[in-house]
């Protein structure tokens, strides 16, 4: 993974010591409270319910186990010994005091992490395929351009207020959206053109929120070293013309479709005919030297399926799912990758002690070169495990709750932190997942039913991705009660060749003590109707929206 | 125009004044697009000789002005208040691309921690909130030593300077 030089030291170092002087003048009464925001969103810490939230950037997903002992380290001492991954790939602390942040960010500086531009109106985290890097399908590596992206994007000088966050994903897989890039005010997809020349398709004016939109393509394909002075084209046409009256429409997809792509299009051209081929360009140079970074490591030689899988999964049928589910092939032969989950039962979505974190260390250090992801779907992953290795990985994951198998089914939510932390959300979230969990605990059940995503937002800012969840669970507000509103049909295309889809809304909301009744009237009707193989998302596709609703509602008058 | 900083010294304040665009040109006049854009002709002579500024409101994009940008001798940006990003491109864009040489001020909305931004974008003259301590100020010039991106005072990202 990318390791610092000496310039990204000092770089962030210098980041530290300048919000641990705005935190003293503001804490001094030097910094008004409405001037003091915007400086701390964009070091990632917000007011919540209860406490500040500090929320640390993981670019890319990409950990290695020393960051993840010095998050456990975080979460002990300065939290209430836990943390939780969020659907953005990065890490959040929700108990901390606002004088102590300035030492975290110190602490987190000397393992070459931060809490840059986490939030604020500003260009966030980007974020790429948690299997980057280790899997065949990908047409190049995504992280040596996320890491491009993350420099480029740290610091500008020209995008520190825009009208609103901008978030970029960055996809490599052909046919598949890997990292909901659909999604995403910029996505990025790095594709090769007819000549076999690498570059970009990019997308613009995607996102999820008061709006959801899927994102437009606005170029087909961007020559490879022509990725930064797009983005700053893209970028500046926005934060000139974004609007900036109503932050419900500042988003760029409001922009987008209030000019039409077109004319969007020609602006952006327009724009980056004029940079394209100035200093801001990338240099082979450069991309050479990131991608260095990511060179493959040293495997060794191995076979697939050594004897000692093979006796294994035939004598333990749990070890067996949990192969099933939660490890997919790697490139190199021998090897495999490796999800733990953060779904137990009991546990909100995401939310992981630091026993676990240290534990996750301890075995990515032993089993997988050091190294490990966080994941969108709030799941952590072990890129390299050696296959012959996985029934002692299994064996001492699941000693430490951290071995559901249940990557991809319905119990394996998104969910966001809801109304139990969040002052946004307008309904809590965590107790509806956790209903889900105790009433859908039969693993026969969960992997007869088959893949599904069910995703949970306490409120319409959607971080738990609800729009695009075969199943998405919104928390609503009705005079002052929580209710949440179903919808169906969603998608965020991470496995086919889909385009990404937002679900459509059932109907009325229902009281929380109702949902997993529903929940499952949904999936009795499914189950009933469905043909050999169909999964929840085509039976849903067939049989129709009017079916599922006449379901759960009865017939219509 | 009390707490100014010019070039990274406290001066307090200068000559320049905004007037209204009904009032009579000055020495030191700072005008408004509009203006401009209606008397162009007749506001040659004060542009010639250096004592005609212009203000620019948040969302008046630079390229209104365009290479235009040269008759002034100070062209003042607004910041109705400093969330509004917008003059940052305006000011990269007025140095970068139509060539402004003359001094580019930052004004309305600009506190402390804005400043080492603002002066990558190709500001050098602030005009502080009135309570903004500059003695604090002058610090944040010297935030960062060396930046990823290229900007109006090191034109080459550190890409291409990294050793």
């Amino acid at each position: 993974m990318y390791v610092y030089d000496e310039y990204d030291q000092q770089l962030l170092n210098e980041r530290v010591a300048q919000f641990s002087g705005q935190v003293a003048r503001y804490l001094d009464g030097k910094i008004p409270e409405e001037d003091f925001l915007p400086l701390r969103l964009q070091n990632g810490i917000y007011v919540q319910r209860y406490a500040p939230m500090l929320r640390v950037a993981v670019p890319y997903g990409a950990l290695n186990a020393t960051q993840m002992r010095a998050l456990a380290r975080v979460a002990r001492e300065y939290d209430k010994g836990y943390a939780h991954f969020s659907t953005r790939q990065n890490v959040q602390f929700n108990w901390p005091a606002l004088e102590e942040c300035p030492q975290i960010l110190a602490d987190l500086a000397d393992v070459q992490m931060h809490a840059v531009q986490t939030s604020g109106n500003c260009i966030r985290n980007t974020t790429t395929d948690e299997y980057a890097g280790v899997i065949a399908e990908e047409i190049t590596d995504p992280r040596p351009y996320c890491e491009i992206i993350r420099q480029w994007s740290t610091f500008h000088p020209e995008f520190a207020f825009l009208p609103r966050k901008f978030k970029i994903a960055v996809n490599a897989v052909p046919g598949a959206d890997r990292a909901a890039i659909q999604i995403h005010d910029i996505g990025v997809n790095i594709v090769r053109n007819e000549a076999g020349e690498l570059g970009y398709r990019i997308l613009v004016g995607g996102g999820l929120g008061r709006t959801p939109v899927i994102g437009t393509e606005i170029r087909a394909f961007l020559p490879e070293e022509d990725l930064l002075t797009y983005l700053d084209a893209v970028i500046r046409v926005y934060n000139q013309f974004g609007r900036r009256d109503n932050k419900y429409k500042a988003r760029i997809k409001i922009l987008t479709k209030a000019l039409g792509i077109d004319r969007m299009r020609e602006l952006v051209e327009a724009e980056w005919e004029r940079i394209r081929d100035g200093e801001g360009k990338l240099t082979r140079a450069e991309l050479d030297r990131v991608k260095k970074h990511f060179s493959e490591p040293a495997y060794k030689d191995l076979q697939d399926e050594p004897a000692e899988l093979t006796s294994a999964r035939s004598e333990n049928p749990a070890f067996a799912r949990w192969l099933q589910r939660n490890v997919r092939a790697h490139k190199k032969s021998g090897y495999a990758v490796v999800t733990l989950t953060l779904k137990q039962k009991g546990t909100p979505p995401g939310d992981i002690t630091a026993e676990q974190m240290d534990q996750v260390a301890d075995l990515a250090e032993q089993y997988s070169l050091g190294e490990l992801r966080s994941t969108h779907q709030q799941n952590l992953v072990l890129p390299d495990v050696e296959q012959a290795q996985l029934f002692a990985l299994w064996q001492a994951a699941k000693a430490n709750g951290l071995a559901t198998p249940t990557l991809g089914l319905l119990t394996d939510m998104i969910c966001c932190p809801g109304g139990d932390f969040c002052a946004l959300a307008n309904a809590k979230s965590i107790p509806v997942a956790e209903a889900i969990q105790v009433r859908f605990d039969d693993l026969d059940y969960l992997h007869d039913l088959g893949e599904i995503d069910l995703n949970i937002s306490g409120c319409m800012n959607a971080c738990g991705h609800h729009h695009v969840g075969n199943i998405g669970v919104l928390g609503v507000d009705k005079k002052g009660e929580e209710f949440y509103q179903i919808s169906l049909g969603g998608s965020s295309a991470g496995n086919n060749t889909d385009e990404a889809a937002l679900g459509k809304i059932l109907g009325p909301s229902f009281a929380r003590e109702r949902m997993a009744d529903v929940i499952q009237t949904i999936l009795d009707f499914y189950v009933d109707k469905r043909i050999a193989g169909e999964s929840f998302l085509e039976a849903y596709r067939r049989l129709g929206h009017a079916a599922f609703k006449e379901a759960v509602y009865g017939p219509a008058d | 125009m009390a707490r100014l900083i010019k070039q990274q010294q406290v001066v307090g304040s200068d000559d320049w004044q905004i007037i209204e665009d009904d009032a009579a040109v000055v020495d030191y006049a700072v005008i408004s697009l509009t203006r401009w854009q209606a008397e162009r002709s007749a506001l040659a002579a004060h542009a010639e000789a250096g004592k005609l500024g212009l203000f620019l409101n948040s969302d008046e994009t630079a390229d209104l002005i365009g290479d235009d940008a040269s008759a002034f001798a100070l062209i003042a940006i607004d910041f109705p208040k400093f969330t509004d990003g917008r003059g940052y491109t305006a000011a990269r864009l007025l140095r970068e691309r139509h060539g402004y040489q003359g001094e580019l001020r930052a004004m309305g909305d600009v506190l402390i921690d804005q400043l080492f931004a603002m002066q990558r974008c190709g500001f050098d003259s602030f005009s502080l909130r009135d309570d903004q301590d500059t003695e604090e100020a002058l610090k944040a010039f010297s935030t960062f030593t060396r930046c990823y991106q290229t900007d109006v005072r090191e034109p080459r990202p550190l890409f291409r300077r990294r050793a």
